[in-house]
């Protein structure tokens, strides 16, 4: 019976790093695993790979098995593609050249011929990241984000049924991602394959995550959708001074004269700058826990555009002995508040009671 | 000054033998090259000390342990007699085995370097994008060590030219068949013709040079900005 899914079983020991893993992953949607350097994310992707040979354990994918025991199938009959942190691509070979290798063999190898999976033609790929002009030029004459841009669309022009993603902007500095950004969401939103995406970035994870996957010293702390992990309270690692949550909606309204968005997330309304949305589009807004603070009445006579009412969950404390976390309920989404432990003394916050919330920025991602 | 027709068979034969050396090389080298670069095996510092021998060995001691090996009472030669070969010593062909022993380090080591030189990710990127190991071989390995062969190879060549004392040993001094460039000039020497000496060492010291400057004068085309 093929269950969707990747399911990772996985063991390896060197001197000084140990991973044990043993987890099932969603076979849709982008799972960021999440963790500083060394917690073992990248040696779990690359055992999903077949690159670590010498990894004990067991993979399957939808049911496959790609190694056990007795089964060992090598990286280049996986139906795989990889993005490596730095692009990795040929250097002596032209933008076309590198983008053809893997599609020319893959068509060769019989895969990629099933119309009902998800099929990236070279073209699609090419389109989708925006490299056209790029396509007689060699690796070496290529910005950094080019070059990796140039690396995603190799490994998604193989017509993979799982893309691994190695932090594939963390060589870049802020303009490069903020450059690549856009087309991973872009990615996001066409893709109907499971992407893993290794990172040790918040933003980067709050951004393209669906299910969220956080590693510490080769095991896994916690896994489930981003919302549930990101509003835990009793996870040492949160995404570090970024505590927050992230809500996906649908921008409702345009409000022409201020130039704003009206994005209704489950039953409730927030306002945030026009990004340039459409009606209707989907919306995933971020809200820092540092941003929200809590009273007893919608207030009024004051800046602050986005006043909701919610009930407290549950308490707990922060990474400073002066602040709390407290988790909210907001029309059935989880939001996060960091307030001192003196105001929600004050406040004489306990779970079950309702309170306003007012939110000092919303950020559109 | 017009090089005599020996001077021109010498010369002549010397490119024969260095260009057949050199092929050969090319075959047996790389393989070894490649085992050498990816091995984690506790022979690779043995096999790459044997590889690396005629480096320091005078070329007379391995030109004096070919030619027992290859002679009538030596093993290599008991099965060239059995196959119907012959011997080989004192032939083309027995020159040839013992430039391509003679100068195996010089196509094993830039061959190698250059192979360790592209490290894994290449080679895993190139397995990502299903290639199998021939695959990665022939189509990332190679091209990306392509200085490493041109270096290899013009070493090789030019060393095999320059080879003298294993010629000697095991090829003797027979024209056409075994006296090259090298054991020309020797000869000339002995004779104390020191005019025609001079000749063909200009001839060889210019070819020399020429080599070296294409070794230190060409780039690979991919590395250039």
């Amino acid at each position: 019976m093929a269950k969707p899914g990747i399911q990772a079983r996985v063991r390896v020991q060197w001197p000084g790093f140990a991973l044990d893993v043993d987890e099932r992953l969603p076979g849709l949607g982008v799972t960021a695993l999440f963790g500083h350097s060394g917690s073992g994310k990248t040696t779990l992707l690359r055992c999903i790979a077949g690159l670590e040979h010498a990894a004990a354990g067991e993979i399957r994918f939808n049911g496959e098995t790609w190694q056990d025991a007795s089964t060992w199938v090598p990286t280049h009959r996986r139906p795989i593609g990889y993005v490596f942190q730095e692009a990795s691509l040929f250097p002596h070979l032209t933008v076309l050249s590198n983008l053809r290798y893997g599609q020319k063999r893959s068509q060769a190898k019989g895969q990629g011929q099933d119309a009902r999976e998800a099929r990236f033609s070279l073209e699609h790929a090419i389109e989708l990241l925006g490299i056209g002009h790029l396509l007689k030029r060699r690796p070496a004459s290529l910005s950094g984000g080019e070059r990796q841009r140039v690396g995603i669309a190799r490994a998604l022009a193989v017509s993979p049924r799982l893309l691994l993603m190695d932090e594939p902007l963390a060589a870049l500095d802020l303009a490069r991602k903020q450059e690549i950004l856009p087309y991973l969401e872009r990615l996001h939103d066409d893709l109907e394959i499971p992407v893993l995406y290794v990172s040790h970035a918040p933003d980067e994870v709050a951004r393209l995550a669906d299910h969220l996957v956080v590693m510490d010293a080769g095991r896994v702390l916690a896994s489930g959708p981003l919302n549930q992990i990101l509003s835990r309270l009793d996870l040492p690692i949160r995404l570090g001074e970024d505590a927050g949550v992230v809500l996906d909606g649908r921008v409702a309204e345009r409000d022409e004269r201020w130039h704003l968005l009206r994005v209704a997330c489950c039953s409730a309304s927030l306002w945030v700058r026009d990004s340039g949305a459409a009606i209707g589009d989907h919306a995933r807004i971020r809200i820092l826990a540092r941003d929200v603070s809590i009273a007893h009445e919608p207030k009024t006579g004051t800046s602050i555009l986005n006043t909701l009412p919610a009930r407290v969950l549950s308490l707990g404390n922060d990474a400073h002995p002066a602040l709390s976390l407290v988790k909210l309920d907001v029309a059935g989404s989880p939001v996060l508040a960091r307030v001192t432990h003196r105001s929600a003394e004050q406040l004489g916050l306990a779970p079950g009671m309702t309170v306003w919330i007012q939110i000092k920025a919303v950020a559109l991602l | 000054m017009p090089l005599s027709e020996t001077d021109l068979e010498a010369i002549v034969l010397t490119l024969e033998l260095a260009t057949v050396t050199t092929l050969i090389l090319f075959l047996v080298g790389t393989p070894i090259a490649w085992w050498l670069s990816r091995t984690r095996s506790r022979w690779k510092g043995p096999i790459g000390a044997v590889v690396a021998l005629p480096l320091v060995l005078p070329p007379s001691v391995l030109g004096f342990y070919l030619l027992v090996t290859l002679g009538p009472n030596g093993p290599v030669g008991w099965l060239t007699q059995t196959l119907g070969i012959g011997l080989l010593p004192f032939t083309f062909w027995g020159l040839v085995v013992g430039s391509v022993l003679y100068s195996l380090p010089f196509m094993v080591q830039p061959v190698q370097n250059a192979f360790e030189a592209i490290g894994e990710r290449p080679l895993e990127a190139a397995a990502t994008l299903r290639a199998s190991p021939l695959d990665r071989f022939f189509t990332v390995a190679l091209p990306l060590s392509l200085p490493g062969f041109v270096t290899a190879g013009i070493l090789t060549f030019a060393h095999t030219v320059g080879e003298f004392g294993v010629v000697l040993m095991i090829g003797g001094n027979i024209p056409g068949v075994t006296r090259v460039a090298s054991v020309q000039i020797y000869d000339y020497v002995e004779a104390l013709e020191y005019g025609e000496a001079h000749r063909l060492a200009a001839v060889l010291l210019v070819f020399s040079f020429l080599v070296l400057l294409a070794l230190y004068s060409w780039r690979p085309d991919h590395t250039r900005k």
